[in-house]
């Protein structure tokens, strides 16, 4: 899965990747290619196979094509649901288990906006929910990645702490230098947001620069049936970025 | 009779300890009742070194292990849960146990409730051995357990192998279990593993409180029982139970009494 890449630019190649959960197809000879640094949106209705797509990437489900990581890069992933309320576990517990530095956790808390002095001993059980994606964000830095797979950053929060929380990811992949691949419903900050957007309904719908491509005629190319079939060699293209 | 006690004690401090640590995992990942029922499985072992003559409890330990490795491995083939699993293979080997167990009640009902009487210098020292050993590899897996709670597909980036750390867990279960018999009899042991860590996790913020509360109430729990049976010359088994219930519903009252004060 692993290769060393004769482009330092390059931090991730996927070929021909398909992926069939109980002989169903979810993904279909997907190809793309980034580049180091850029933060890449994955849009797609319910069921396009974003999900399934970022469990491939991590190699967690079996898949047939090739998925090739730069030789170096350490992979970060939040998934969209995380089952903690039902834990008692403290924030400070909560980050050790990815990284055991006291120093390291308190840094990160600090930037993403969370006062480490108060929330550290907090059960995440009395967390808000705006705290609590920002938890997540940190969770998911806290053991320095090279990339970070963000499934739905900020699902169930309200909309101005929704645009908090991007400009935010924002900063942070900017000052750290990491590559970002976040799952969004929402087009606006997709557009606002992302460098580049890849369309996926189960195949490649367009893949390019999210302002160039996220407008209302490409929503409807969005979330309208699978065109794999009918349209595979014109929309199933691989632009690399 | 002293001697008796103090193994006993000895026997019950330490697998209170073990139990009441490797429950908390288990009332986390929502297993409370595969703890249970998963101790029913030693009775035909017990049976076994009863009618075979070689030491009960070792029989008991062999069929909670195979059993435990079966289980796992059925759940893997078959998808099917835990719960469902171990919830055929209790009642199969209850089912078994009674049928193949000797004539003997007194025999059935020490490993049915537990009896201190026969509790050894050998039992003691199995016991703090083993729960030493099942404390230590608990505490390795624990973070690794957790992190697989929290999200499986975190834990399995991060190169954990869940179902070999399940399956150590399973192992560690049937130990404590299996030496725990003694104390509480097949039927109640389960008890050690599940009440004293739903007691920890009613006043407890985080994990490192929560897994040494509940080893610390499962330890107390098998003492006073223990103490309890020695003074009324009665089966220890129950009186574990009852001592464990008491710190539950004291648990609940002081969270209930600090949450009106507050």
């Amino acid at each position: 899965m692993v290769t060393d890449d004769k482009n330092d630019h390059c931090i991730l190649k996927v070929s021909n990747l398909t992926v069939e959960i109980s002989n169903q197809p979810i993904i279909n000879n997907l190809n793309f290619e980034i580049k180091r640094g850029v933060t890449l949106a994955i849009v797609g209705p319910n069921g396009a196979g974003k999900t399934t797509l970022f469990r491939a990437l991590l190699n967690l489900v079996p898949y047939s094509g090739k998925v090739e990581w730069n030789g170096k890069t350490k992979i970060g992933y939040v998934p969209q649901v995380l089952s903690v309320r039902d834990i008692p576990i403290s924030v400070r517990e909560f980050l050790s288990l990815k990284n055991e530095s006291e120093s390291d956790i308190k840094a990160v808390l600090a930037s993403v906006g969370l006062d480490s002095e108060e929330v550290i001993d907090k059960s995440l059980a009395t967390l808000s929910g705006g705290q609590m994606r920002r938890l997540l964000i940190a969770w998911a830095i806290v053991d320095k990645p090279d990339v970070l797979l963000f499934d739905e950053p900020t699902s169930g929060v309200d909309l101005d702490s929704e645009e908090a929380i991007y400009g935010m990811l924002r900063k942070l992949t900017a000052k750290n230098k990491i590559t970002l691949l976040l799952i969004s419903h929402d087009l606006h900050i997709v557009r606002e947001y992302s460098d580049y957007a890849l369309a996926l309904n189960k195949c490649l719908i367009f893949f390019g620069e999210s302002k160039k491509v996220m407008n209302p005629a490409t929503q409807k190319l969005i979330y309208g049936e699978p065109i794999c079939k009918e349209y595979g060699e014109i929309h199933d293209r691989s632009i690399n970025i | 009779m002293i001697e008796a006690l103090i193994f006993s004690l000895i026997v019950g401090a330490t697998v209170g300890l073990s139990a009441g640590y490797l429950g908390s995992i288990m009332v986390l990942e929502k297993m409370a009742l595969v703890g249970d029922a998963l101790s029913h499985v030693a009775l035909p072992g017990l049976a076994l070194g009863i009618l075979l003559n070689f030491n009960p409890l070792v029989g008991a330990f062999m069929f909670l292990f195979v059993s435990a490795v079966l289980i796992w491995h059925l759940s893997r083939v078959t998808k099917l849960s835990f719960e469902t699993l171990v919830g055929a293979a209790f009642t199969l080997a209850l089912a078994i146990g009674i049928l193949i167990f000797p004539d003997d009640l007194h025999a059935l009902e020490e490993a049915l409730f537990g009896d201190i009487t026969s509790v050894g210098l050998i039992e003691a020292i199995a016991a703090v051995v083993i729960s030493i050993v099942v404390i230590s590899l608990t505490r390795v897996i624990y973070r690794k357990i957790v992190l697989g709670l929290v999200s499986e597909e975190l834990a399995v980036s991060k190169g954990i192998n869940i179902a070999r750390t399940n399956l150590l867990y399973l192992l560690l279960v049937s130990l404590t279990v299996a030496i725990g018999i003694q104390i509480t009899g097949t039927l109640l042991v389960g008890f050690l593993v599940v009440t004293p860590a739903a007691a920890a996790r009613i006043i407890s913020a985080n994990l490192s409180r929560y897994c040494k509360l509940s080893a610390i109430f499962g330890a107390i729990s098998a003492i006073s029982g223990i103490l309890l049976s020695s003074y009324f010359n009665i089966l220890p088994g129950p009186l574990v139970v009852i001592a464990g219930i008491a710190i539950f519903v004291a648990v609940m009252i002081i969270r209930w009494r600090t949450k009106f004060t507050s």
